[in-house]
């Protein structure tokens, strides 16, 4: 079976890779591209640890064939900070220690910066119904939510983040 | 996951070719939300998958004359975002907004939701109430059917081999015109409906029912309209006699199983608490309309 010739935009830059019918874009990150930042949890869109922005909309890697991002823009975790400054939402989650093993945190930083890039003000409510999709076993979610409230407020240059 | 070959047709025309002349299963490719779920679990094992999105018109929402058109393969995201869609279709955007997580509503689409054939998918009986028919492209060309005609049991339609949903058309609401769709879920997010009923109503000028149509999920193997819960709203305005009957009526209709969600008469309950609940908002919007 041939494989398919994929050309999309990743991170800010222009990549291809040959993946197979079946590969699912978490597949061709981790494994063909070697961007193990995104996480594999449940494997069926019910975890969100998997989670990354396609053309603007946040969407489960694992339930998304690679093939499928054919002339897509597409960002994963390792696209989040700018260079060595962290997204406030990353700076955010350190300084509210917003994760214990960290293995649902790549999905939780990909779904809140999808969140506040559209609504920048959100609610505590809109934040946690925006965050459903997302489990975490460790946090009890209270820290999370703290972490991504307080990232709309720098973004909207109410508040700082702490010196590093 | 199994191998399988993958092709994405840029036309309706190259569609159906791919899907008719598949030496083994073909499966359509909209959103895959529930697609790869299936393919994952081994529940399906085709040979090939026809992604649809490619094609023109099949993601994207247009009107057209006295209808809204929504392209099959639509993600809820866009669907929910649309101001028209808002302000049309209340119930059909509250059934598709129930649709798993935010990064499930990135992808998934109301043919894909429809197709799936599952008894409990939300964004069926709002889209029934709203009388909106499904184009379906074939070997045979072009036919439009009521949306109710699809789904045929769990896990089964009507769509023959070849066939695909290109797209749904809505009539656009006449004046005092709208719906609402309410699930019942142990929970409040992320979960699948124990019960949902979307109720559609049309009123005169004095807040009387003119025309009604009310249909359950989850209660039956496929989504039930109930004639009997419409003409107990028609020729009423809604007070405490109209909702009494309806309450009945949308009971009687019910056929479900017991499972973990919920038993056989807890679901007969919940479907006249929401038949009432969503019937009060109904009749709130259509006022205002």
């Amino acid at each position: 079976m041939s494989k398919h010739h994929v050309t999309t935009v990743i991170n800010g830059e222009p990549v291809e890779y040959l993946c197979e019918g079946q590969q699912t874009m978490l597949d061709v990150l981790r494994d063909e591209l070697n961007l193990t930042g995104t996480k594999e949890g449940c494997g069926s869109g019910d975890c969100g640890a998997c989670s990354i922005i396609v053309n603007g909309k946040l969407v489960c890697s694992c339930l998304m064939l690679g093939v499928e991002a054919e002339g897509c823009t597409v960002t994963s975790i390792e696209g989040i900070a700018d260079g060595d400054s962290l997204h406030p939402v990353q700076q955010k989650f350190l300084e509210h220690a917003a994760l214990q093993c960290g293995f649902c945190t790549p999905g939780f930083i990909v779904a809140a910066k999808a969140l506040l890039d559209e609504n920048p003000n959100p609610t505590e409510e809109e934040a946690r119904y925006w965050l459903a999709g997302n489990l975490c076993r460790c946090t009890g979610y209270d820290k999370i939510i703290r972490a991504v409230l307080d990232a709309g407020a720098v973004l909207r240059g109410e508040a700082q983040a702490a010196a590093e | 996951m199994p191998r399988v070959s993958y092709t994405a047709p840029a036309t309706v025309d190259d569609a159906v070719k791919a899907l008719a002349g598949a030496a083994g299963l073909a499966k359509v490719l909209s959103g895959g939300t529930d697609l790869l779920v299936q393919l994952k679990s081994g529940r399906t094992r085709p040979d090939l998958i026809v992604d649809t999105k490619r094609i023109p018109g099949l993601i994207g929402i247009r009107e057209e004359g006295d209808a809204f058109v929504i392209g099959a393969a639509t993600p809820g995201v866009a669907i929910c975002e649309d101001k028209r869609l808002q302000q049309a279709y209340p119930g059909i955007l509250e059934g598709v907004d129930l649709i798993g997580s935010m990064q499930i509503q990135g992808r998934c689409s109301i043919a894909g939701n429809l197709c799936n054939a599952s008894p409990a998918a939300d964004s069926v009986p709002p889209v029934i109430a709203a009388r909106a028919t499904a184009v379906i492209a074939g070997p045979n060309g072009k036919r439009e059917v009521p949306v109710e005609k699809i789904v045929v049991g769990p896990g089964r339609t009507s769509l023959e081999k070849g066939e695909f949903v290109v797209e749904f058309r809505i009539p656009k609401p006449k004046r005092h015109q709208s719906g609402a769709y309410l699930r019942f879920i142990p929970r409040t997010e992320m979960d699948i409906a124990v019960v949902g009923c979307a109720v559609d109503v049309t009123l005169d000028d004095n807040g009387v029912c003119r025309d009604a149509r009310v249909v359950l999920g989850a209660v039956a193997p496929t989504q039930l309209i109930v004639n009997e819960a419409a003409q107990a709203l028609i020729g009423h305005k809604l007070d405490d006699e109209t909702l009494k009957r309806l309450d009945t009526a949308a009971q009687s209709a019910c056929k479900p199983i017991t499972d973990k969600r919920g038993t056989i008469e807890y679901r007969i309950k919940v479907a006249g608490v929401l038949a009432r609940r969503a019937a009060a908002i109904a009749f709130e919007r259509a006022a205002r309309a």
